[in-house]
């Protein structure tokens, strides 16, 4: 297999887990909203209204930067990262 | 200022810029102590800001096609995430999110998950293949990567109808703020923001777009945090309010139950001022079954990752590695609002509810609450409304009433603020509607001139000649789009919520196939931009006029049904038609390698 091939194949796969993630707690969860309701979440407030006040969106923040880094790391190994700047 | 260094120095230039502002607020604390009126107050914010925006635009002016279309490409990750954040932080997410979330609770805060999940999308399908393309605008991308002028006409057609029904609704809100502050009538005002917004962009196209929204977003960020964080010192709720209201909430679901919901009789109800509503749902509860929460957030997500406004920011950064962490400061400057969004929600609906609170009505006497000096300005001002419908005597929760803007716009009043935070808030919604009308227009505009006029209608035009066709079309747009703001057909968030729709409808598939399958062809392309969005906008239609809709698809959520239409048709098309040529597969194939040169030069 080429270089490109290899290396298209690994950003396939950091695809698919940074879908999967994404999947999880944007739609995932709520599929049990009601039930999942019923529990305290962090600081107290019950954890699927937490989820969409602050759980879900800070984690998508994480997410993006966490995917870009291992995006980079796929880059810089089949040495196709730009250099210099940020 | 602007030219030289000036990159290397924004941290620090942007760093007095904010000093200044907070200065100018605690003059405006000190003026207001001294007497100056609200009125002037408000005029001053408003005016002071608009004329920092239009310097900001007059100094970023340009005559070369790359700086105009695209900033030069220079602009660094963190600075490209905040003017990312006021592309996509609207009026709506401004002044009417914390109000939704007030009335709606649980069903509503699918928006809240939609328009931040959205941008995972972004960074992992699109943005930085996008970047690598080097294309200036979104049908650059379609135009190329598909070839053909029909496959780009397409694609420019959808950008115009999602981004149009998206700009008349930001144009409907600067001109209600500048009407409120000014204190003229909203059919001028509407002409005033409209001059507000060409300032920014027109000299100097997405370079001066890119540092004015910037320089709106530090604004607006202020004038939402501020007072969220005053308020929730102010009523004792806690001093940092995101991690410290688990009472409040409790609270409110404990009031919640005690009062009940009383459903009012449709005869009751015409008694109240049209767009005002009264609390009938659960604040914390969950109050929508998963599919209604599920395809909201869904049809926002796939909407956000095809709305070009948002898309061509990521073209303005210096590499492929720098848009993709462009992407996560950008969703991080967004979170910052949306987060308080919801604190702001609680806090305004507790200190309105809560008998043992000072501020709260409900329980009191009916002329009492009357008597508020509050009660009656926002009463004035239409965004709030009491009636004794059972006759008793007291404020019931069934009969208080209020608009969805007046959770941001009242509540700083009703805690005690002192009018300063008015003002501020006045010009951070200012803010927030001009920079995503800005973003919105210079994406027509660019689509109309660079695609259609350079290269379909004259290929062979010059620099000179394009950027004038741009500006000519940047204004003919913005007037056209504030003429139909001045009808005010929609309000300001249902025309919002469209414009996802349509953008998923036509474009979702088209742009993601174009990267990750490389046997997408133009055939394919074109049936999905086609089908994609006659479905969505049929459907729409349908359901507007009395349609029963299916499978619980309804006006808000139509471009699920679209972008299924979209990706059926625009893979049954491609296979059934010959392969893209060798040429075309290269180009994905160099398209998914960060490094090495675009596809499309410098200069193109």
């Amino acid at each position: 297999m080429s270089k490109q091939a290899q290396h298209w194949e690994k950003t396939r796969g950091l695809l698919m887990v940074t879908l999967a993630i994404w999947f999880v707690f944007s739609i995932g969860i709520f599929l049990f909203g009601a039930e999942m309701n019923e529990v305290t979440g962090p600081f107290g407030y019950p954890l699927t209204y937490w989820f969409t006040c602050q759980g879900s969106l800070g984690i998508f923040v994480i997410l993006i930067f966490w995917f870009a880094n291992r995006q980079e790391k796929i880059d810089e190994e089949f040495g196709f990262s730009e250099r210099g700047d940020d | 200022m602007i030219k030289g260094n000036f990159i290397d120095n924004l941290p620090k230039v942007y760093g007095i810029y904010t000093g200044g502002f907070l200065a100018f607020i605690i003059i405006m604390a000190i003026a207001e102590q001294m007497g100056m009126s609200a009125k002037a107050i408000g005029i001053c914010f408003v005016a002071f800001t608009v004329a920092i925006y239009a310097i900001i635009g007059y100094l970023s002016r340009t005559a070369q096609a790359d700086a105009y279309y695209v900033a030069g490409r220079q602009v660094p990750t963190v600075f490209n995430g905040m003017a990312t954040a006021a592309d996509w932080m609207s009026g709506a997410s401004f002044v009417a999110m914390a109000g939704g979330i007030y009335f709606k609770g649980y069903g509503y805060m699918a928006l809240l998950v939609g328009w931040t999940g959205g941008y995972v999308l972004v960074a992992s399908l699109l943005a930085p293949y996008l970047r690598k393309f080097g294309c200036y605008t979104v049908p650059d991308f379609i135009g190329t990567r598909y070839g053909g002028n029909l496959a780009r006409l397409l694609a420019v057609i959808v950008l115009t109808v999602a981004s149009f029904t998206y700009v008349t609704a930001q144009i409907n809100a600067t001109g209600t703020i500048a009407s409120v502050a000014l204190d003229i009538p909203f059919q001028y005002a509407v002409y005033v923001g409209l001059v507000s917004i060409l300032l920014c962009s027109m000299l100097g196209g997405m370079r001066g777009v890119t540092w004015t929204q910037v320089a709106q977003y530090i604004v607006l960020i202020i004038a939402y945090l501020l007072p969220v964080f005053w308020i929730s010192n102010k009523i004792g709720a806690g001093f940092f309010p995101h991690f410290m209201l688990a009472d409040e909430v409790s609270r409110i679901a404990e009031l919640e139950a005690q009062f009940g919901f009383v459903k009012n009789s449709a005869e009751n109800l015409k008694e109240v001022p049209k767009g005002l509503a009264g609390i009938t749902k659960a604040h914390s509860a969950v109050n929508a079954t998963p599919w209604a929460f599920i395809s909201l957030a869904l049809a926002m997500m796939m909407g956000t990752a095809s709305l070009p406004h948002v898309m061509m920011r990521y073209f303005t950064t210096p590499s492929v590695k720098a848009a993709r962490k462009s992407v996560g400061w950008s969703l991080f400057f967004i979170f910052l609002l949306y987060s308080s969004a919801p604190m702001l929600a609680t806090l305004s609906k507790l200190a309105l509810i809560d008998p043992s609170l000072p501020t709260g009505i409900i329980g009191k006497s009916v002329s009492e609450v009357q008597a508020i000096d509050w009660y009656q300005n926002w009463n004035q001002a239409n965004l709030m409304f009491i009636s004794d419908f059972n006759g008793n005597g007291t404020v019931e929760l069934n009969e208080f009433f209020m608009g969805g803007k007046a959770v941001v716009l009242a509540t700083p009043e009703i805690a005690g603020l002192p009018y300063v935070i008015s003002g501020l808030v006045a010009a951070g919604g200012m803010a927030a509607a001009m920079s995503t009308a800005d973003g919105l227009i210079l994406a027509i505009a660019n689509a109309l001139s660079h695609d259609l006029y350079y290269k379909i209608i004259d290929p062979k035009a010059e620099t000179a000649k394009r950027l004038v066709v741009a500006r000519v079309l940047l204004v003919v747009i913005g007037f056209a789009g504030a003429t139909i703001a001045a009808m005010e057909i929609q309000g300001i968030l249902g025309s919002v919520i469209w414009a996802f729709d349509f953008a998923m409808s036509g474009l979702f598939f088209p742009l993601v196939l174009g990267v990750w399958w490389k046997r997408a062809n133009r055939e394919g392309a074109i049936a999905g931009m086609a089908l994609g969005l006659i479905s969505g906008a049929g459907y729409l239609i349908w359901v507007r006029n009395g349609g029963s809709g299916f499978l619980g698809i309804t006006q808000l959520t139509f471009g699920i049904f679209g972008s299924a239409v979209s990706l059926v048709s625009m893979v049954v098309v491609s296979l059934i038609t010959a392969e893209p040529n060798a040429a075309t597969q290269k180009m994905v194939d160099e398209v998914r390698v960060p490094s090495g040169k675009s596809i499309l030069g410098k200069q193109h």
